[in-house]
């Protein structure tokens, strides 16, 4: 008894992950690969040969691809900026990077409506300083659900990269430069290196949360450009199309999958070479 | 200092005012008083906050999150607390497997969990929103309660609670007299961000409600979808008001640079 108490101690919440999480998930993958009480992929078939849905995959991917790049190529100088300042200051720019990390989503990317708008702050300004006469269309497009994208996941790859670079031992650059290296070579062979996986962190973390946010895009892409998120809410909800839901749900859970082990095992071969 | 690390410096405040100016733009514009959104607002007004209260559709939606996210973090907390406790305290056949089931929420695309949960909690087992709401909320929260547990429990001298038990308590005695004191600010910390995550949820509560049951982040998504007018952004302020107390204890309990590593 006293020896397995450590599993009593797990049972309640391993039960109750189990019922209400694990099992009406397998239920709706399972679910989408029957069809009239036989197992089928004639679901999968359709979902890959319907040019809209296979649109909405790679557009899905696309952003979320670009949202990661984007979020890196910002993410990282400021990282570094910020790894370098002392405690205190360091400190302030982790909480600043916190805060929009804990306010609501929804208000986020309302910021980003209010920004872009047809007579929003953007287009207000351009048209009065006389550039442009008619207002552009930043919203509700690609390029809105990207901005929208990187704001809502930048300070998860700040944060990320902020941890594993304030643990780089200052002296290795030192002694990198005292022994001949520019400041720039220094920083790609010594920094660059050891900051690789807080990198990855940051990114699988942006790559992922991209991939399956519903709100932004809903709210910055409008109707032209949905995503598998929106698409799957719109099934379920608006069409009632269960069935294409479900596979739509099982695409997303393997390519979220598929995604994140991809880059672990690649994260892996990288630190096996090192 | 030289031009390269002007330059850095630079970069990095122009990345903070790409992440800070929206919500300054959203404080400024919820002062406006106009009936339309604008910015910068031609006027100064306090009406649009208190236009929310007035709102009974916020009023209502709010309590109902409240109720929601401090309910479903203590009933997170009973199921994760033991949990956290065994996985950093023994080592056993299967512990990885057990860390990944109650740290696998986080990888579950909450939309496709709010999915499977309507499919298989309201239409199929036939419970109510309410209460399969409530389970939504509690699985995601569960993996935020392990993580900050086990992590002030890593810091904590188990010889202690070899002593207590050893001057005569028994182990449940020992755990709330000698462990649970020990890792007090890991339990706030950990209620505050469970608290903050499930009371921002869209995804999960988007699929779960129903007739008089909804959440105030659905509400305020449904109100910028067909409304552009400072409603949502005084309501902002509120939250953010929030968030910002929040921190406050979080910065106390467990300490912001949790974030960061």
């Amino acid at each position: 008894m006293k020896k397995y108490s450590f599993y009593l101690l797990l049972a309640p919440g391993f039960i109750f992950l189990l019922v209400f999480a694990i099992i009406p998930l397998i239920n709706v993958i399972s679910g989408s690969f029957i069809s009239d009480g036989s197992i089928t992929i004639s679901r999968y078939v359709d979902f890959f040969k319907d040019s809209y849905y296979t649109g909405i995959l790679l557009r899905t991917l696309k952003l979320a691809l670009i949202s990661t790049l984007v979020a890196a190529v910002l993410g990282f100088p400021t990282a570094y900026y910020i790894s370098k300042t002392n405690i205190n200051r360091r400190g302030l720019y982790i909480a600043l990077a916190v805060f929009p990390m804990l306010t609501s989503p929804v208000v986020r990317s309302f910021s980003w409506m209010v920004i872009l708008g047809k007579y929003g702050i953007v287009n207000n300004f351009l048209t009065k300083i006389g550039i442009i006469q008619e207002p552009l269309s930043l919203l509700y497009n690609e390029f809105s659900i990207v901005v929208g994208f990187v704001y809502l996941f930048i300070p998860l790859m700040i944060l990320s990269l902020v941890g594993v670079l304030e643990n780089i031992d200052k002296d290795l650059v030192a002694a990198a430069e005292s022994l001949g290296a520019t400041r720039f070579k220094a920083f790609m062979k010594v920094v660059f290196p050891l900051s690789i996986p807080g990198l990855i962190v940051g990114s699988v973390l942006v790559f992922t949360g991209s991939l399956t946010a519903y709100t932004t895009p809903q709210l910055l892409g409008g109707t032209k450009s949905r995503v598998l998120a929106t698409v799957m809410y719109q099934n379920a909800m608006t069409l009632f199309d269960w069935d294409t839901a479900a596979v739509v749900a099982t695409v997303m859970i393997l390519v979220t999958i598929i995604v994140s082990g991809l880059i672990n095992s690649f994260a892996k071969k990288l630190n096996s070479r090192g | 200092m030289n031009n390269k690390s002007r330059g850095l410096k630079i970069f990095a405040f122009l990345v903070y005012f790409f992440l800070l100016a929206p919500l300054v733009i959203i404080f400024i514009a919820s002062f406006g008083a106009e009936k339309s959104l604008v910015f910068p607002p031609n006027g100064f007004s306090l009406k649009w906050i208190a236009n929310i209260f007035k709102i009974e559709m916020f009023r209502k939606t709010f309590l109902i999150s409240m109720q929601l996210s401090v309910i479903g973090t203590i009933i997170a907390l009973i199921l994760g607390i033991p949990a956290a406790y065994a996985l950093s305290r023994y080592n056993f056949k299967g512990k990885g497997f057990f860390n990944g089931i109650f740290l696998s929420p986080v990888l579950i695309p909450g939309i496709v969990l709010g999915f499977s949960l309507l499919k298989y909690l309201v239409i199929y087992s036939k419970l109510d929103i309410y209460t399969s709401l409530l389970i939504g909320h509690v699985i995601i929260i569960i993996p935020y309660i392990i993580r900050v547990i086990s992590s002030s429990l890593s810091n904590f001298d188990y010889s202690i609670e070899e002593a207590s038990m050893s001057l005569g308590a028994n182990k449940i005695k020992t755990f709330f007299t000698v462990v649970l004191p020990n890792i007090r600010s890991g339990v706030i910390a950990a209620f505050i961000l469970a608290f903050i995550n499930s009371f921002n949820n869209v995804p999960i509560s988007l699929f779960l409600t129903g007739p008089g049951v909804s959440t105030l982040p659905i509400q305020m998504l449904i109100h910028v979808e067909y409304n552009f007018d400072p409603t949502i952004a005084a309501l902002s302020v509120l939250l953010m008001a929030m968030t910002a107390i929040l921190m406050f204890i979080i910065e106390r309990t467990l300490g912001l640079s949790y974030f960061a590593k």
